[in-house]
Order: structure tokens, then sequence, then C-alpha cells
């Protein structure tokens, strides 16, 4: 049956899971960097989760989602067998890989997620992928066994240091591109913080960066502008024009802004949500 | 007409309205619609021309004379299957059709003051008919022709212009699939036009209607993205129709434009109509709440973001607009509606600058004063800025209603369409295929932001074209 939940592995108890849903369609149609946007119930609301990885032939698509608000925490309780209401995509466009040797894929939180289905498209096309991953400790890192399938390397990162080295990311990365000149190009997911850093760090090597990026959206489709984001001074929509952009051209401190639009609508439905859950 | 014949013409029968005191906070329909007499007296007010010229001026050219005579003979029934003839939407465009420029515009009882309100009638008997039931009443077709499945055509879109073709081609046996991206189907009838003027169940209704004869919806389907056009022919579609309309919001590209509190009216719009955002948290989707409220532009669109923040509980809301009143492009009965309601106008204004405060929400707009100048080339006297006279309006919400573009998705995704500098969808106008075979587009994808009866119109061309090859 379409949109049914056929499996649900738990990433991370209570923060993230892994669903694997029968689509079709998506499975067929759907490329790296591509995403999805569903909705649960006929109350809900629109939420884009990016496609992390899909099969045509089984017919299937894999999202990964960190439990943040009301939509997610609902969609934490559901269950393989469960029938997701709406779901429409692939959404986006896709990431542009072309076969062009190194590249560096850097992954942060859910991000990692999201980035693994990038560094599969890298890897398919036949570049050397250099993963780069970091969460605040070692249980939060995702898609390491994966990445490490299809990655020449993989460097760890981890804010407690329980694993690899003990700080961020971007300092891995910047240590790895000083090392490695011949990087053609970055690609970077994760919270917006560490996109612009990304963008920050890699801007002194001048190696072609891109960013994906997570604004608000409603449709999805290109006709609200609920998405947009000042790239080079104008404005485009995530949901069409992206999500994926030039890290050097995008305005971070707006998009981190425009995150916040709706804060207190969210924390009271989160709330509700939370007391009518009580057993 | 003789003026002492002019003179003897009687007004036309008033629509009942709720009382603009009370709607303007509620979201029910305003115009209550006519009652049985009211109709029948009106409908008697027709002179029935020898030369109707009514029904030239509606685009998909329902028979006017033909149905209002049969509404004074109280033959409702009869009227409707008149209108459905050449109009598969009659309920709707009985409530939106810009009716004062089309066959009420060119009665001949115009030159009075008072042409037949045949909106209005056209209102009453599509509702008075649906009131009821049956099969031929579900679905508004004498017989229900169940389609052959293999004569397969599919839409991309479910706005009227795809709504019309289908259910012009479904009444004749072909079986129409509609893909819809978003999760209901309507098009700007469900996601753009307000509940106080086009309440959700009319739309419902008449996409049930079609259900009945056959046509299958799919939401959640972004032609070009979950399904391709080769795919469908490759499914054995004999034709495919483009009518994804116009809906990328425009901005107007100026400093703090994308402070938190500015909104496009169809991002403003959508959260409140398909979304119902109104009736957070119970919905999930929230709408944001402004006290005083500012937006942009002299249309309906425009005139139907300001009503509903009005209706969300605004303690005032101006519509800013940069010509005057009279050149505002919005039906004048709903400019009316809205001032009845409490709106207010800025007019020969345009904005400059919007501002915020530390935390980057939306405070202020700078306005730039403007006067009339020079007639342009399309007859309209140019808006130009008057010189160092500015406005400053405190508002916390600020919305952008200043037209909208072609949808991208699918043209950006089928290679070989061709289309015009706008990215528009370039059609042969008599029979609205485009350059590709067997691709036929209409709607606002094709003309830019226009009117419901035009898409209707080139769904009912297209329609046509492909039955004819079709059979
Ligand atoms: C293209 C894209 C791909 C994404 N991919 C993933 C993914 O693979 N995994 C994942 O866990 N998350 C992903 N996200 C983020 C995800 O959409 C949000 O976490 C989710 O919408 C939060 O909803 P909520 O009701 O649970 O939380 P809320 O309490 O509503 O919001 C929490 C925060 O999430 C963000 N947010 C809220 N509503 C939306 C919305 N409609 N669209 C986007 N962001 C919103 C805001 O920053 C907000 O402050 C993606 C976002 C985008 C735009
Ligand atoms: C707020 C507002 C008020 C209006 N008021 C009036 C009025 O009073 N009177 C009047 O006559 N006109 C009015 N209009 C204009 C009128 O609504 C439009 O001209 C008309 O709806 C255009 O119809 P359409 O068939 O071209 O498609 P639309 O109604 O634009 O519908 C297109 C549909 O296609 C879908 N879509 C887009 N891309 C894809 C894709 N790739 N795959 C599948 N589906 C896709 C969209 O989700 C949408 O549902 C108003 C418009 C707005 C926005
Ligand atoms: S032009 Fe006016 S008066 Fe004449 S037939 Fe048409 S509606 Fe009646
Ligand atoms: S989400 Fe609506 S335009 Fe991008």
């Amino acid at each position: 049956m379409i949109n049914k939940i056929l499996k649900k592995r738990i990433l991370i108890p209570d923060r993230v899971s892994e669903l694997t849903i029968h689509a079709p369609h998506i499975a067929r149609n759907a490329r790296p960097g591509n995403f999805v946007v569903l909705r649960l119930t006929p109350t809900g609301e629109r939420i884009p989760l990016t496609i992390a990885d899909r099969d045509p032939d089984n017919g299937t698509i894999v999202i990964v989602y960190l439990v943040l608000g009301k939509s997610t925490a609902l969609l934490d309780t559901f269950q393989e067998g469960d029938i997701i209401l709406d779901l429409c995509g692939p959404l986006g466009r896709p990431t542009e890989i072309s076969r062009q040797g190194q590249v560096v894929c850097v992954g942060g939180g859910t991000g990692i997620a999201a980035m693994h289905h990038i560094a599969k498209g890298n890897y398919e096309a036949g570049n050397s992928v250099v993963s780069v991953i970091g969460a605040r400790s070692r249980d939060l890192l995702l898609f390491k066994p994966e990445l490490e399938k299809i990655s020449s390397k993989v460097l760890i990162s981890t804010d407690d240091g329980s694993l690899g080295h003990k700080g961020f990311v971007t300092q891995v990365l910047e240590m790895f591109l000083k090392e490695n000149p011949g990087t053609r190009e970055v690609v970077a997911v994760g919270p917006v913080p560490m996109m612009k850093a990304v963008a920050k760090v890699t801007s002194a090597f001048e190696v072609k960066t891109v960013v994906s990026l997570n604004s608000i959206m409603v449709d999805g489709v290109g006709m609200c502008g609920a998405c947009r984001v000042s790239v080079a001074g104008e404005t485009r929509f995530a949901c069409v024009d992206g999500p994926e952009f030039d890290a050097s051209q995008v305005d971070f401190d707006e998009l981190m802004n425009r995150l916040n639009a709706f804060r207190s609508q969210e924390e009271l439905s989160m709330k509700l949500f939370k007391k009518s859950n009580v057993k | 007409m003789t003026k002492k014949k002019k003179a003897k013409i009687s007004p036309r029968v008033k629509m009942p309205m709720q009382d603009p005191a009370k709607r303007g906070r509620n979201f029910t329909e305003v115009a209550l619609g006519y009652e049985r007499e009211m109709a029948v007296n009106e409908a008697r007010r027709c002179l029935q021309c020898k030369k109707d010229t009514c029904r030239n001026g509606c685009p998909v050219e329902v028979d006017c004379k033909s149905f209002i005579r049969l509404v004074a003979e109280e033959n409702f029934d009869q009227a409707f299957r008149v209108i459905k003839d050449t109009n598969s939407l009659p309920a709707i465009c009985g409530r939106v059709c810009p009716q004062e420029n089309q066959c009420e515009g060119t009665c001949k009882l115009r030159p009075t003051g008072h042409p037949i309100a045949i909106g209005r009638l056209e209102r009453f008997v599509a509702d008075n008919f649906y009131a009821r039931n049956s099969c031929e009443q579900e679905t508004g077709f004498l017989e229900c022709v169940m389609p052959d499945d293999n004569l397969k055509v599919a839409a991309f879109g479910s706005g009227p212009s795809s709504l019309t073709l289908a259910g012009f081609l479904a009444a004749r046996g072909v079986k129409v699939t509609i893909f819809e991206a978003l999760h209901q189907p309507g098009g700007v009838l469900t996601y753009g036009i307000p509940e106080f003027r086009l309440p959700k169940s009319v739309v419902q209704r008449e996409v049930e209607s079609l259900e009945h004869l056959g046509v299958e919806f799919k939401c959640n389907f972004v032609g070009g993205m979950s399904i391709t056009m080769e795919e469908l022919f490759s499914q054995g579609c004999k034709a495919v129709f483009i009518g994804v309309g116009a809906g990328l919001p425009r901005f107007l590209s100026l400093p703090g434009e994308n402070l938190v509190g500015v909104y496009s009216a169809n991002e403003y719009l959508t959260r409140v109509n398909l979304m119902h955002g109104y009736k957070f948290p119970e919905y999930d989707t929230p709408v944001p709440k402004g006290k005083r409220v500012t937006v942009f532009g002299g249309g309906n669109v425009a005139m139907d973001a300001a009503r509903t923040a009005y209706r969300l509980g605004a303690s005032s809301v101006k519509v800013v607009y940069r010509r005057t009143k009279g050149e505002m492009p919005v039906r004048r009965e709903e400019l009316e509606h809205a001032l009845d309601e409490g709106i207010e106008l800025e007019i020969l204004a345009s904005p400059l600058s919007f501002h915020g405060d530390e935390a980057g929400s939306l405070q202020k707009v700078l306005l730039q004063k403007m006067e009339l100048g020079e007639a342009d080339q399309s007859g309209r006297r140019r808006p130009v800025p008057l010189k160092g006279q500015e406005l400053e309006l405190e508002t916390d919400l600020a919305i952008i209603a200043v037209g909208t573009g072609a949808n991208r998705v699918l043209t950006q995704t089928t290679p070989g369409l061709k289309l015009n500098k706008w990215g528009n969808i370039e059609v042969n106008p008599s029979t609205g295929e485009t350059n590709m075979p067997m691709v036929f587009a209409g709607g606002d994808i094709v003309t830019g932001a226009a009117t419901v009866v035009e898409a209707m119109g080139a769904g009912r061309t297209a329609a046509r074209e492909i039955l004819k090859r079709l059979k």
C-alpha cells in the first residue's frame, strides 16, 4: 500500500529514527538532494524531510527525522504498518553531481542522513568521497557504517571527544583541506550555524562549497514564498531553486532569523501535544 | 433604448448580505444568495433581447438569455442544464466571476446602471440544483456515461482549467486523471480564495460531481517530479493537459523584505485556507497574527488578504495601492464589501523599505507618495513618485500581493516545452496545443494570472480539441 511504513529503525532513542516507506513513484524519480513534504493527520501541517536513500526496485524511500516539535514528535508515534496520510515528492532540485575527483561531504547531526544520499550519489558517479561527520557525542553519530561503505575516508569529530577529533567538524574540515589542496568540492548539510561555519572555513581555500538550506516551507512546490532565502543578494525559493546553494553567497543570519518566525506557536503546539499524550 | 423606456427599468433585486459589522470578524459567506422569489423577480426583468449581447460577454458563452427565461418560468432544473452545457462550475462562477466586465457588462440594460444580475442568478440556479439529489443532480449530466478506460487523458494541476477539461471529457466517455501537487484539489479556489467568498464546500461538491463521472484525482503528485510526461504517455495516456497555474509569488526586492512579519499573499492565504491556520492550535499550521496590518496591491488577492487579516483579529488593515481607487483591478463588489467591513485604503503610495526591531521582526514600512502622470501604453495614467514626500506606517504584518508568476516546477522539468520570456507556456490559441504533440495547456500558466472563467474557457478549448483527435 502506498505511503505505508515498512520499517522503522530507532537510531537514537526518542530523538532520531529512520523510516522506510513504500512510495514507488517517489522512489523511481528521486535523486540525491531531493526531499518530500509529508502531512500526518487531517489537521496536520506540511513538513519537509530529506530523502536519505531510495530503492527504486522495491519502491521504497528512506527518511530520517529528528524529534523537534509537534509534527516530528507525532511522526515518532507512527509504527511499522502505519500509513502516512500525505507524502509528496520528490521535491527540490537534485544535487548537481559530476565526475570530478575528490569531494568532501560534511554532515552534522541529522544532516548526516541527508548528506548520505549526496555522498552515495557522488560515489556512484565515480568520485572519491571523504565524509566528515560530527555530533555531540559518539552515540549520536548517524550513518557511520553506511558512510564507511562509500567513502574513501570517514573523518569524525565529537563535541565531547568520545570519538575522533574533540571539537567541531569545521576544524576537521580545515585540517583536511590544508593537507589536500586537490579537493574539488565541499557539500555541507547540518544545522545552519554549522553550514555558516563551513562556508567561512572553505572561503579561505577557494573551493566550491554547496549547502542544503532547511528554511521553513509550506507547500514545497514554489507557490507560497515561505522558504525564501537571500542568495547573492537576491530572493530565491529554497524549495524550487534549491535547497542547495553556493555557500559563499548565502545570507545565513537572515535564514536563522526566519527559522524563528513561529517559535511561540510551535512551543504552544508542542506543549499541548505533550499534555494530550500523557497516559 | 428611448429615455422613457429607460426610466421604467426597475432596479436589480438586492443580494441579501451578512451584516458588515458581524461578518468582518467571521469566515462564513458574506453574500447569502437569492431566495426563490428574488431570483424569479430578477429574471423577469430580462428583456429577452433579440440580439443577446450578454452571451458574447461570457468567456465560456453561457446562454444567459435562455437560462434567465427558464428561471423566470420557474423551470430551475432546465435552467441548470442550459448553464451546465457550457459551464461546468456554475456555483463557483456565480460567486467569483468579474460579471460587471463580462455578461453583465454587455447586457443591454447596462446603460441604466441596472443590468440583469446574471451572476447572482447563475449562483441561485446552481445552489438550488445541488441542494437536491439524484445521479443527474450529482453529475449535472442527463446520462451518466462511464468512461472508457482505453481513452486516457491526464491533467496536471486541479484548478478551474483542469476541472473544466475533465468535466467535458468525462461526460463524453474519456477517462481523466488529475494530478495535483497539494493534498487537496481545486487550485486557487481551494488555497487562495477565502471561505467567506467561496465556501470550500462549493468547490468540494464540484470535485465530487467529477468523481461521480469517473474522474480520478491523485493528490500529492507533482507533475515533472512524481510523474513525468513520458511516463504518462508510455502508460497509454493519449493526451496531457497542463493547468498548473501561476502560483509563484512576486516580491518587491526592497530592503527588509525578508524580515519576520513580511509574507506573500499566497503564503498567508495558503496557511489560512488550505491549512486552516485560523483554527490553530486545533490545526497545526500557525498563521501570523497582525495587529496593524499593511497589504500591498490592488487586486482580488490583496483584498482577500486584507479581509482575512481583519477576520483574524487585526485592529486596523490598510491596503496600499500606487494608483487611485478607480484603477484598482479588484472586482468592484468585493472592494465595496471590504470597505464596508472596515478595510482602509492608502492610495497613491508605494513601499520603499521595511524596518524591523533588534530581533528581526517587522515594525514599520516606509512609503513613497505618488501622483498620477501621463497615460502609459495600457492607457492608464502612470504613477510617479512625489519627490520628498514619504510616509511611515507602523505595522507588524505586511502582506505582499503584487502579482504572481508562472509556476516553474513542471516547466523546469519538462525539457522541450516552449515557453515565452515570462516562463508561461506558449500554445496555439485555437486548440490549446503546446509545441509538444498531444500536450495541451491552459489557464494562468498560459495567460499569466487571470480569472477563473478564462481558465475554464481554456480547459474547454483543449478538451474539445482532444476529443476531436481521440474520436
Ligand atoms: C528541505 C528540507 C529538508 C529537511 N530534511 C530534514 C530531515 O531529513 N530530517 C529532519 O529531521 N529534519 C529535516 N528538515 C527539518 C524539518 O522539516 C523540521 O525539523 C520540521 O519541520 C520540524 O517540525 P516540528 O513540528 O516537529 O517542529 P516545530 O516545533 O514546528 O519546529 C521546530 C523548528 O523546525 C523548523 N521548522 C518548523 N516548521 C518547519 C517547516 N514547515 N519547514 C521547515 N522547517 C520547519 C523551525 O526552525 C522550527 O523552529 C528539513 C527541512 C527542509 C527545509
Ligand atoms: C487570492 C485569489 C483571489 C482570486 N479571486 C478571483 C476572483 O474573484 N475571480 C476570478 O475570476 N479569479 C480570481 N482569481 C484568479 C483565479 O483564481 C485564477 O485565474 C484561476 O484559479 C486559474 O486557474 P488555473 O486552472 O490556471 O489553475 P490554478 O487555480 O492556479 O491551480 C493550479 C493548480 O496546479 C497545481 N500545480 C502546480 N504545479 C503542479 C505540478 N507540477 N503538478 C501538479 N499540480 C501542480 C497547484 O497546486 C494548483 O492547485 C483569484 C486568485 C487568487 C490567488
Ligand atoms: S442582454 Fe441583458 S436584458 Fe438582454 S437578454 Fe441578455 S441579460 Fe437579458
Ligand atoms: S515552500 Fe512555498 S514556495 Fe517554497
